[in-house]
């Protein structure tokens, strides 16, 4: 079932080894004859990331040149006010963005400036550069993505291991429910009750915007993390109950240990490790929560940004803002698949199982 | 048993008998082919029967709700504008009885604005049925969602079949591609290619497709793989079975479930991205409504009538969570081992 | 004899979504001091159950005790808390299971595996945990074990791991010692070294070991005494020479005849017809007579009770019966029961008094 496989010779003492490395349902399987050790494994992930990393250069590529072709087909004007300018005007205006010039040679200047990190200017904000605007607004952001992120994995773990270890039982059934609920309740829904409840109606909390520091952040913060709350809470609960019903742990129990030693020592790393590889879905579901959820709670971040670029046909907003997400996601992507391959000790022996 | 119970037990009973040995061979279960295991596997998951049978409520209601309370969900009656929800029996409740808010006061609309007519679920600034509008809504999403995994499932098992089926060559450049295409986030695709469509309903399943039969190849190409190396294929192979009769009769019914499965989580993440779509601007363009629209209209009023977002979101909700059940229980019931 | 556990009319069941299994139906048995006790039969026969259940080590939500008792050390090991049970699972009982690749958490060093047991039954810092713990992996014949403690179960292979496996059980010496298939998954070669293992510890640790096979060539060479199992029951037990040579049961009949040997090559290999008796709704009376070419009419109406053959010799058939007509076993065992004194066919030609 080898995809792909790419064949190494090692040299290890006096001993041949081969093994076979390759990149299935993003997982990293090595796969070689028994008595390895981690030197090799070292020697392959070096050309693994270098796979990766090329991978990674042309998906950039496309997006970049996909991004630049589909904004030229779009209806409408990147210039606010366009048909109020006369034609020396238009022509001084376009000749400022570079639109002036034919097609490919606008595409090389766009593809030269990418390369230096320059995302262009703004269309609408006069003469703001993307990048600095991007800059102005990533704190937000990137706060509340981070929050999510981190204390929805958390909670969703434990609720995940709750619902493992108590298998079958009201706590079982109970955050199971909570889990589908996160899965299930698209963010926007969640925030704009949030919002209705929370703050409208109770005035718990502030409605909106980002005055009032920590505070501001939390009702954002609950409406993207109950995404990744509800898939770790299920996917733990899965991984759980498979890892607890196997060998090793029958074996931990044979030995003695309790409960707790049970769920925590032997079974969470265990379950843990793939969820790793979720990691990355969990994160581009941040961003793409992020785009509505800070628009209802007015939050000046870059996914707010992005949404009303969109509304003002902001093209290099739009496709500055675009290849920053991409670039972001493929990265946390890329991450993610390594420390998969970096905390899980075991290599895998033979991919045939799968 | 005792001693002298064992000593008189008649001489006659043991005599020897035969046994026919066919009846030694006989298979003491009835045997299951592997759907009727599944049924009934699947049957036992509470959750995901009751979620079919709301599933199916839902559809029916998307069918005939539009056409039950004689109201047009296009038609604008501006002299009805807003007004809260009044249905008629449960209003005695003191619920649903058309009382909303104007000027921070609880009032009755209906009195105040003389309408006879019964809003089930209130209308909205134009004064259109919510009630109507809502199920036409969920029509069209619940359209929007099946048609894109339509799409989904015959590409991504086109695609994954082929890639895994011949492998070599055919393998290695149809991988390449998806490699490259698996690293575009699905947000900013269906984003770029909504920009550039027209905006409405053929737009969205396009932008939806186009990037969800993907995840579908993957782990049809996977399967297949798995499958096409395992000794009843090649079995089949060395009795002379066509290409054909191989995926025919062996890989397919054996990837059926994983397909079946797959297509029960493309659904509701169609819904959830119409939806998304809609909600900042980008999906249906008035008067058309879909659930997403509804959501965003509903959202915009939200502080003076909270069940114009209620209800749509509400729907919308009940359906994702009647799909995910579904899918969770087709999982548990056609491959237990299977994980996300 | 000094009886270190004793299992009087154990009676166990599986809750399953089809009904009650009935895996162990009225399972008795003692285990003397030192001795090592093969229980054989075929797959389903609650050979594994049975050891699992002394060692409580089944889901506790679908398995029920539902009569009976395990007496170890004067307590009823079906009636301790689970507290008590940790205390006396690696401690007094320890488990040793068939598959060496899945018996060990992949994501925990070997070296923290096998102090483990060493930490939590005993009171002893860590230092001379790691000492004991390198000291016994010494023992089962881990070359280089300071170097080793602190590698991967996957840098070893399957024989090393069962080894280890070994090492595990044999931390804190325990009385008893419940291998469950612990050669099966191992190559032949790999499998006569684990066996000429087990039997040299059992020399030097002296403990006594319920060894579970269905190779009946393994039993040979490592029981003292053998308990046949068939469709939840012990249908015969006795010494190892008893059970060979002079065995009374059909199904042992069938088991021995279905064994390959050397100096019966002349005609084809014996299967017993049929597949194991369905526990979900168990037979009436003999559970093994639907596959038996010697039933009686009562094996239909009846169980049989166990039949004393010798001091340690029993067998559950109704042949044994005083009103049981005489029937000839197959031509290989009657080959067998030539050179058993004692037993019916014993040819005087080759040296005996009977």
């Amino acid at each position: 079932m080898a995809e792909n496989p790419y064949t190494l010779f090692l040299l290890k003492g006096n001993k041949v080894k081969v093994c076979k490395c390759f990149h299935f349902e993003k997982k990293l399987i090595i796969q070689f004859d028994i008595n390895q050790t981690h030197v090799l494994w070292r020697c392959n992930v070096v050309k693994y990331i270098g796979k990766r990393l090329v991978y990674m250069f042309l998906t950039m590529f496309l997006i970049a040149t996909a991004t630049f072709f589909l904004m030229q087909t779009l209806p409408g004007s990147p210039i606010a006010s366009y048909n109020k300018l006369n034609e020396t005007q238009r022509a001084i205006v376009e000749k400022k963005y570079g639109i002036d010039k034919p097609k490919p040679v606008q595409y090389a200047i766009y593809m030269k400036n990418l390369a230096k990190g320059d995302l262009g200017t703004s269309f609408v904000f006069k003469g703001k550069s993307v990048n600095d605007l991007l800059a102005s607004r990533v704190k937000p952001s990137f706060i509340l993505g981070a929050q999510a992120m981190v204390f929805g994995t958390i909670i969703g773990i434990l609720l995940g291991m709750l619902a493992a270890l108590k298998q079958n039982t009201i706590w079982d059934y109970g955050s199971t429910f909570f889990a589908i609920l996160g899965v299930s309740i698209p963010s926007f829904v969640f925030a704009s009750l949030l919002q209705y409840w929370v703050a409208s109606q109770w005035h718990l909390l502030p409605v909106g915007l980002w005055n009032d520091g920590w505070k501001s952040s939390i009702l954002p913060s609950i409406a993207l993390a109950m995404g990744p709350l509800a898939l770790s809470a299920r996917f733990i609960r899965t991984e759980m109950i498979e890892v607890l019903s196997s060998d090793y742990i029958t074996l931990a129990k044979a030995k003695g240990a309790n409960g707790f030693e049970i769920a925590f020592k032997h079974a969470l790393r265990n379950a843990l490790i793939p969820l790793v590889t979720v990691l990355g879905p969990v994160a581009a579901g941040i961003v793409t929560g992020s785009l509505v959820v800070e628009q209802i709670f007015a939050i000046p971040g870059i996914g707010e940004q992005f949404v009303s670029s969109i509304m003002t046909n902001d093209f290099a907003t739009i496709m500055g803002t675009t290849l920053f997400f991409s670039a972001l996601l493929i990265f946390i992507i890329f991450i993610v698949d390594l420390l998969y391959g970096i905390i899980d000790p075991r290599i895998r022996l033979s991919g045939g199982k799968g | 048993m005792r001693k002298e119970e064992l000593q008189q037990l008649p001489p006659e009973k043991f005599e020897r008998i035969t046994i026919d040995s066919s009846s030694a061979e006989r298979i003491s279960k009835p045997s299951l082919s592997f759907w009727q295991d599944a049924w009934l596997r699947l049957r036992k998951n509470k959750a995901a029967i009751v979620s079919m049978v709301v599933l199916v409520l839902l559809i029916i209601m998307a069918l005939i709700g539009p056409h039950l309370n004689g109201h047009d969900g296009e038609e604008q009656i501006l002299r009805h504008a807003n007004l809260p929800p009044k249905i008629p029996g449960i209003e005695k409740l003191g619920i649903f009885d058309g009382t909303g808010q104007l000027g921070g006061e609880k009032v009755n609309l209906y009195e105040i604005k003389k309408v006879d007519e019964y809003y089930w679920f209130g209308t909205d600034g134009l004064g259109r049925d919510l009630f109507t509008r809502l199920w036409e809504g969920t029509q069209i999403s619940l359209l929007i969602a099946f048609v894109a995994a339509a799409i989904d499932v015959v590409i991504g098992v086109l695609y994954g079949g082929i890639s895994g089926y011949f492998g070599g060559r055919v393998d290695d450049v149809m991988q390449r591609i998806v490699e490259i295409l698996i690293g575009i986030p699905t947000l900013i695709i269906v984003i770029l290619m909504l920009l550039i469509m027209e905006p409405g309903l053929t737009a969205i399943i396009i932008a939806i497709s186009l990037t969800g039969w993907i995840g579908m190849s993957r782990i049809v190409r996977a399967q297949i793989l798995k499958y096409r190396g395992q000794e009843f294929v090649l079995a089949s192979r060395t009795l002379g079975a066509s290409d054909k009769r191989i995926i025919g009769k062996h890989l397919l019914p054996n990837i059926m479930g994983i397909i079946i499965i797959n297509t029960m989580f493309t659904i509701p993440t169609a819904i959830f991205f119409e939806a998304f779509l809609s909600f900042i601007g980008l999906g249906l363009q008035p008067p058309a409504a879909s659930l997403g629209t509804l959501i965003n209209d509903g959202y915009k009023v939200m502080e003076h009538q909270p069940y114009f977002l209620l209800f749509p979101a509400v729907v919308i909700s009940v359906l994702m969570i009647a799909f995910n059940l579904i899918g969770d229980g087709l999982r548990d019931a056609l491959d237990p081992k299977m994980k996300d | 004899m000094e009886k270190i556990l004793q299992v009087k009319d154990l009676e166990l069941s599986f809750h399953t979504f089809a009904g009650e299994v009935k895996a162990i139906r009225g399972v008795s048995f003692d285990l003397n001091k030192g001795e090592t006790l093969a229980i054989v039969g075929e797959s389903g026969s609650g050979k594994s159950v049975t050891t699992k259940s002394i060692m409580r080590l089944l889901p506790e939500s679908s398995s029920e005790f539902k009569n009976g008792e395990i007496l170890f050390n004067g307590n009823d090991l079906t009636k301790l808390s689970d507290k008590q049970m940790q205390k006396i699972r690696g401690k007094e009982i320890s488990m040793i299971f068939q598959d060496p690749m899945t018996s060990l958490n992949p994501t925990m060093t070997i070296g923290k595996q096998v102090m483990e047991p060493i930490l939590k039954h005993q009171k002893v810092s860590k230092t001379k945990a790691k000492e004991v713990g390198i000291e016994l992996l010494r023992m089962v014949g881990i070359p280089n074990a300071e170097n080793r403690f602190k590698m991967y179960p996957h840098q070893f292979s399957g024989g090393q791991r069962q080894r280890i496996v070994i090492a595990i059980a044999l931390a804190c010496n325990p009385k008893v010692l419940i291998a469950d298939e612990p050669t099966t998954a191992l190559d032949v070669t790999i499998q006569a070294q684990i066996l000429e293992l087990m039997k040299d510890i059992q020399k030097k640790v002296d403990t006594s070991i319920i060894f579970i096979t269905h190779d009946l060539g393994v039993v040979a060479n490592v029981a003292d005494r053998v308990a046949v199992m068939y469709g939840g029951r012990i249908v015969e037990v006795g010494t190892v020479d008893e059970i060979f040579y002079n065995p009374q049961h059909p199904y042992t009949w069938g088991l021995l005849s279905s064994m390959p040997s050397m100096d019966l090559a002349e005609e084809k290999l014996y299967a017993i017809p049929g597949t194991p008796p369905d526990l979900l709704n168990p037979p009436i009376g003999d559970a093994f007579a639907l596959r038996s070419e010697y039933a009686l009419k009562i094996d239909m109406e009846q169980a049989p009770p166990m039949f004393k053959v010798s001091d340690t010799h029993y067998a559950a058939t109704w042949l044994l019966h005083p009103n049981a007509p005489q029937v000839d076993p197959p031509k290989t065992i009657i080959e067998r029961m030539k050179t058993f004194r004692g037993s019916r066919y014993y040819e005087q030609a080759n040296g005996g008094d009977a």
